[in-house]
């Protein structure tokens, strides 16, 4: 009935994990709690659960990213803690399975649950506002796609409770990761829930990919798109032709593990290596899927605080779309050491070099935005300036370890830790935070407390080189990734600094749950009008926040930076009367969609086979269900849309 | 003002994605044309596949010439790929496929082929010392 899950998958022996569940149940009760006695209910059922608006959607992602960003932070300082505590003699507070699991699952997390559904809210909230559009092309599918991410992202935390998660590292390469040397279910808490937020994903990518080649302003033609919206495409270009590979190798290892087929075994005929290469030609396109938008959010962010247009937008666009192809070119860069010949690792390495040009290019672009403009020193742009110091520095280690001699040294070492938390926190996570920034007073109408972000930044940024410069260090002398317990007590003061460095990290995020707090109850003194920032693309035209509709009247653009040219004018255009708009209904099917979801990937993990069948077959029926629901639009009469616009005055 | 206008131009079935030429999904007789000729094509690779008085390798090749005979009659009769200017987005987007596929598989055989050949098993090495 239960398949292989009985009261012994509650891991009532360990009291981290306990605690942590107790804390976390209190807290998840005192929400609920909290909604029911507020008579809230109904208001979140229909503003934010089932709405398809893209705005609210991305809202509902970023808060997602935040509070998996809190999770994958507990793992990482506990890792921290331990090494420190594990030195020579001490064996620390974690036993290996558990610590196997922590790294696991911070890499999982990060990646998948933090830093993807954070730029994924950027681009769903940012794209249609930005290209003038009224919504993406496929709102309800939106709505899918989020709430099939948030499916996976609550079945990678039920293992914390129930059962365990994998120790396999966050690629769970085999043999490691099949069912003789995995057998519990950690591994399949793994595959499913990416299983599942990997379809999700998928659907955003042909989404947004379809808004932005179909359905930009009149007159916006590619060339003059914001460069936002330009990585938006390549990154979403990337998600459509790689995530399919992520797909297609688990669901063979998922054959490998409940059908024994032989894809990835030692015996039978299976090959592990054929995993290792395949993860990875989803694995490398995937990491300019995380980096490109962010740095289409730097490139928006010193533009308009230098006051000046992106210098060579041309080259800017090129050089996202050389990235875009390149991508597809480096993959085996991340298994030099695996046994290919000289001249396939020759090849790989030198695609991989190259890639750092038009990289470069970027950056030389945005330093001469800002020579000779004046820059306000915002806190986007001190994230900005911080990114690309430090990301200049973790490139430069990346091309150190494209040369294949010196990563057969470093292959698999904290050097190669440093390197890429140095570009992903550095790049991705500091992007994400400035847009965050950048772009929340026309999200709610408020600025973020100026001050608080500022040290904020400064926290996290002395905080991450503390945390991973001496991490390079280690590397070099010697120390390997992933490890619980350590004999070397040379180690033990540079990992002291790595803790202090994580502490100081936490202090930033600590600064930014108080700014956040603080912003929302100063909200009537931090009030934002529809352009705080002087900007200069087309999401700063309409209302903070923008209507359901985003513009009244769909721009016409005949120029980049439209909004810009639009403010240089003094036109005083004729008040044309209102027409009514055509909108899409709320819909409930994402948020059934995954429930199912969830349903039938906890029975799969479990064995539960009755629970995998009523979920698949309840997941069908949605689809049929809403496939011949024609009834789902609605118009927003002329008189509404003049009644908001006639209350909230802005520029457009 | 008529209907067309009054609509959010961009919500209207002319504009939105999919639905803008719903005469681009083609006919009946289209269909059964693509149907009978993949039918065709599969049986002819049935028929060929367990041949004996072919040379091997001309049945593998006349087998080659019938997939990819078969994948231009799925690509143009039911995803309807052609060189209407109206196509010019699925042909890009087809052509990436094409490209991203390409650099995968041939990618993939590259470097697996290395890995056969460097990272033989230990006792498969000793038998070939022998």
């Amino acid at each position: 009935m239960f398949g292989k899950l009985t009261l012994s998958a509650i891991p009532f022996d360990q009291p981290i994990i306990m605690g942590t569940c107790i804390v976390l149940i209190l807290g998840i009760l005192a929400i609920l709690a909290l909604i029911t006695y507020k008579k809230k209910w109904g208001w979140l059922w229909t503003e934010w659960i089932t709405t398809v608006d893209h705005k609210r959607i991305g809202i509902m992602y970023t808060l997602l990213a935040l509070v998996m960003l809190l999770r994958g932070f507990s793992d990482a300082i506990m890792m921290r803690s331990q090494q420190v505590l594990a030195s020579s003699n001490g064996h620390g507070f974690l036993p290996p399975e558990h610590y196997d699991q922590i790294f696991s699952a911070h890499g999982t997390i990060m990646i998948f649950f933090m830093a993807m559904p954070f730029v994924v809210g950027l681009m769903n909230f940012v794209v249609p506002l930005q290209i003038g559009a009224r919504d993406v092309a496929f709102p309800v599918l939106n709505s899918v796609s989020f709430w099939l991410t948030a499916a996976g992202a609550l079945l990678i935390n039920l293992s914390l409770g129930i059962g365990e998660f994998s120790r396999t590292g966050w690629l769970a390469y085999p043999p490691l990761s099949e069912l003789p040397f995995s057998p519990g279910v950690g591994v399949d808490y793994y595959l499913w829930s990416l299983q599942i937020s990997g379809v999700g994903t998928l659907l955003s990518g042909v989404n947004l990919l379809t808004t932005l080649l179909k359905l930009r302003a009149p007159g916006m033609r590619l060339s003059m798109m914001p460069v936002f919206s330009w990585t938006a495409l390549a990154s979403n270009m990337l998600i459509v032709a790689a995530f399919p590979i992520l797909t297609a190798t688990f669901a063979m290892l998922l054959l490998d593990r409940y059908l024994g087929t032989h894809f990835f075994t030692n015996d039978g005929g299976g090959n592990p290596m054929m995993y290792i290469n395949l993860i990875w030609t989803w694995g490398h396109p995937e990491v300019y899927i995380l980096i490109l938008p962010p740095f289409g959010v730097f490139s928006e962010v010193i533009s308009t605080f230098s006051r000046k247009p992106l210098f060579g937008y041309r080259s800017m666009v090129v050089a996202t779309m050389v990235i875009t192809l390149l991508a597809f070119t480096t993959w085996l860069h991340h298994f030099f050491t695996m046994g290919s010949g000289a001249d396939v690792n020759g090849f790989f390495g030198i695609t991989t070099m190259v890639i750092a040009i038009p990289t470069g290019v970027k950056i030389f672009n945005w330093l001469f935005t800002m020579y000779g403009g004046r820059v306000r020193f915002t806190s986007p742009v001190l994230w900005t300036i911080g990114f690309m110091v430090t990301f200049t520095i973790g490139g430069m280690t990346g091309v150190l370890m494209a040369v294949p001699p010196a990563d057969f040294v470093l292959h698999n070492s904290l050097f190669l830790v440093a390197h890429f938390h140095n570009v992903i926190i550095g790049g991705v996570v500091f992007g994400c935070l400035a847009g965050l920034t950048y772009w929340f007073p026309k999200a709610f109408g408020f600025r973020l407390h100026e001050g608080l972000g500022k040290a904020a930044f400064w926290c996290w940024f002395v905080g991450f080189y503390l945390a991973f410069m001496p991490l390079y260090i280690l590397g070099f002398m010697g120390m390997t990734r992933r490890m619980n317990h350590y004999d070397d007590p040379s180690w033990l003061p540079y990992l002291l600094v790595a803790e202090g460095g994580a502490v100081l990290i936490f202090v930033g995020i600590l600064l930014q749950a108080t700014q956040l707090v603080w912003s929302i109850k100063k909200r009537q003194t931090l009030r934002a009008g529809a352009d705080p920032w002087d900007g200069r693309t087309l999401e700063w035209s309409t209302a903070s926040p923008p209507p359901p509709y985003n513009f009244a009247r769909v721009p016409q653009v005949a120029c980049i930076d439209a909004y810009w040219e639009a403010k240089q004018e003094v036109t005083t255009a004729p008040e044309e009367p209102f027409e009514a708009i055509e909108m899409p209904k709320n819909s409930g099917l994402g948020f059934f969609v995954a429930f199912f979801a969830v349903i039938g990937g906890f029975g799969m993990i479990w064995h539960i086979w009755w629970m995998g069948i009523l979920a698949l077959v309840a997941f069908f029926a949605l689809i049929v269900w809403s496939s011949w629901d024609e009834n789902d639009e609605f118009e927003l009469s002329a008189r509404e849309v003049a009644l908001f616009e006639r209350a909230n005055p802005h520029a457009a | 003002m008529t209907a067309q206008q009054r609509h959010d131009p961009r919500r209207g079935d002319a504009s939105t994605p999919g639905l803008e030429g719903r005469q681009a999904h083609g006919s009946l007789r289209g269909y059964i044309t693509g149907y009978v000729l993949a039918g065709a094509l599969t049986i002819a690779a049935f028929a060929i596949a367990p041949s004996t008085g072919m040379a091997p390798f001309s049945v593998v090749a006349a087998l080659a010439v019938l997939a990819i005979a078969q994948m231009l009659v799925h690509l143009i009769f039911f995803l309807h790929i052609n060189t209407a200017p109206a196509q010019k987005t699925n042909v890009l987007a087809f052509a990436a496929a094409i490209l991203i596929i390409a650099i995968v598989v041939i990618g993939s055989i590259w470097i697996m082929g290395h890995l056969n050949r460097n990272m033989l098993p230990m006792d498969h090495l000793m038998q070939m010392q022998r």
